[in-house]
């Protein structure tokens, strides 16, 4: 079956005909220590087969327990999405074939989720959207195949594959959308705008790293479209696993586009499952469904229900964080930046850092500037997420302090920053052992000054005639001979006194 | 009427990755039938104030705290495995080529 040649239709002209019905199916991987149920280790990028025992490997005779902890963090995921908790709940047996999990079904919850019918509003162009959220369930992940052989590293065309379980039984919680209608030209803003507010969530609530990139928050998009002024919603596909925000909306702008085309020439759409290619920014179709997919679900022997106790939810309602849209809106108005520096300063995940630093002691807008300045461009060119700089919101502070107090500038406070990154220790020792302290003793500064003043003394002369532009050259010829260590207005001030003029 | 018939035998074996014979799908059709009519008899006794039950005992929330406990070496977790590639379980092929 190959697929035949598909124009796409602008996006503007498929928005003019069609309407867009989205729903978004988000795995997220629960940060515990150990695994759903096992007590196996879940750090990430472990050598393959490190993490896993009988119960993880599906060997006769285990037995799962489940981790208390998930259990938890799924009932506060629920709860920050409004959803009710389930009074009485079983987990459930999905039953299929893959070499990734190798009991040969998956431990999930079926028709009786942990939590369900709630909602989450997001903000998109100034427009608040509300999604409805159908479920949130608790289940195990997979393990991680490699494919090898072929051209590509796909399963297709592949001669054989490689499986490694560190991954399988770490808890993966679900998070199911109702449909999402009436969103138009915005479809694809709103399922990322979406994402994002599910991942900053999840941060607030401190149940996982979700990091996009390491898979620990992934996304599957389900697309139909239906004519304008329609009724009834057209088959779907759906897009798996983008991991980034940007896939996510451009996969949606995609399918919109692609589906419009077929429908526009007269074809049907196929329901199946389809994959997001992130160079082309195009979709191609996955496994077709020969039939439908039969997973005979049933109630897990091997684990007793979850009963939530009222008061155990009541507890943990009363104890969530403050809602990240609130949080943002707050600490915008503390810090006083615009809509546009508060967006950027989400964009690089940097909104947790500057507020740490702010906490201890910096102004928001030093805290700012390092954070989304040196820092930025150094986890830039280290490939680092910002959070992952060896440098502690403290220190940040501290640099900020020694700025402001006029014992570094900003020129000596990147260094320092440089040596903290470099692992030299705090921001005092790498002041210390690289000598980086201002020239602060004014006597060492005034002697400074005599010295440029005498070796430039045609400058000096058209100073003292009133000429006190050229003062900026004797500053620079401060600021040379301590290697940047003067603190320069001061230096000017001290030139032009010894010359006899007022700036 | 039988409770349950040979194409559902056959979708079965099929989904359990089972190759039954035609003989065979006769033979167990019959069997499974029969083992299903033993168990339904449950159905007579289990009134309207006898809730359905999937687990014998009446626990509930039996859960274990977050704690990392040793595990398998590499070693010891590829030992039984028939084809060991890079540490890693190595499995036959899974999809034929893009059709
Ligand atoms: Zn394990």
């Amino acid at each position: 079956m190959s697929t035949p040649t598909e124009t796409l239709m602008p996006f503007d002209e498929a928005m003019e005909r069609y309407e867009p019905v989205l729903g978004l199916e988000t795995h997220v991987e629960l940060g515990t220590a150990s695994k759903m149920f096992c007590g196996c280790p879940t750090t990430f990028g472990a050598p393959p087969n490190t993490q896993v025992c009988p119960v993880c490997l599906g060997l006769p005779g285990s037995l799962p327990v489940a981790n208390a902890k998930a259990i938890e963090s799924t009932i506060r995921i629920g709860l920050a999405l409004n959803c009710s908790i389930a009074e009485w709940c079983r987990f459930a047996r999905k039953n299929y074939f893959y070499p990734d999990m190798p009991k040969n079904f998956q431990i999930s919850q079926y028709d009786e989720p942990l939590c369900y019918d709630g909602y989450i509003d997001v903000e998109v162009d100034g427009e608040t959207v509300r999604i409805g959220i159908e479920r949130v369930h608790l289940e195990e992940d997979t393990g991680k195949s490699t494919h090898v052989g072929g051209a590509t590293g796909r399963i297709h065309g592949a001669d054989y594959s490689t499986v490694d379980y560190n991954r399988a039984g770490i808890p993966l919680v679900e998070i199911v959308t109702k449909p999402i209608t009436g969103t138009g030209r915005l479809a694809p803003q709103v399922a990322r705008a979406y994402v994002a507010e599910l991942r900053d969530l999840m941060r607030a609530l401190g149940v996982s790293d979700v990091r996009m990139e390491q898979g620990s928050l992934r996304c599957d998009v389900n697309v139909s479209l239906m004519p304008r002024g329609g009724t009834e919603w057209g088959t779907r596909t759906e897009t798996k696993n983008l991991n980034s925000l940007r896939s996510v909306e451009r996969a949606v702008r995609h399918e919109i586009e692609r589906q419009a085309g077929i429908l526009d020439a007269g074809g049907r759409i196929i329901q199946e499952t389809r994959h997001f290619h992130e160079d082309t920014g195009t979709t191609t179709s996955g496994r077709s469904k020969e039939e439908a997919q039969d997973y005979r679900y049933f109630p897990e022997p091997d684990l007793v229900p979850i009963a939530p106790d009222r008061e155990w939810v009541e507890k943990l309602r009363a104890e969530l964080p403050e809602p990240p849209s609130v949080r943002r809106r707050r600490l915008q108005a503390e810090w006083g930046v615009s809509d546009h520096d508060m967006a950027a300063m989400r964009n690089a995940d940097a909104i947790d850092l500057v507020e740490a630093t702010v906490k201890a002691g910096a102004p928001p807008a030093d805290a700012r500037k390092w954070w989304m300045g040196e820092l930025a461009r150094r986890a830039n060119e280290s490939g680092k997420a910002l959070a992952e700089l060896p440098i502690t919101p403290e220190q940040v502070a501290r640099v900020c302090e020694l700025v402001a107090s006029g014992q570094l500038n900003d020129k000596l406070a990147r260094q320092v920053l440089e040596g903290v990154l470099a692992g030299e220790g705090t921001p005092d020792e790498v002041v210390e052992r690289r000598g980086l302290r201002i020239v602060s003793d004014e006597g060492e500064l005034a002697a400074i000054v005599d010295q440029v003043i005498a070796e430039n003394a045609e400058v000096a002369e058209k100073v003292r005639n009133g000429k006190i532009a050229a003062a900026g050259a004797l500053v620079g010829g401060v600021m040379k001979a301590t290697k940047g260590k003067a603190d320069a207005a001061r230096a000017r001030q001290l030139i032009l006194e010894k010359l006899g003029v007022s700036g | 009427m039988s409770a349950i018939t040979r194409d559902e035998v056959a979708h079965l074996a099929r989904l359990s990755r089972l190759a039954l014979t035609d003989e065979e799908l006769d033979h167990f059709a019959g069997q499974l039938d029969q083992i299903i009519a033993a168990v339904a008899r449950v159905a007579e006794v289990a009134t309207d104030d006898i809730p359905p039950s999937s687990h014998a005992l009446p626990l509930t929330n039996v859960f274990r705290p977050d704690e990392v406990r040793p595990g398998l070496t590499p070693q010891q977790a590829l030992d039984q495995a028939p084809a060991v590639e890079d540490d890693r379980f190595r499995v036959p092929r899974i999809l034929g080529e893009e059709a």
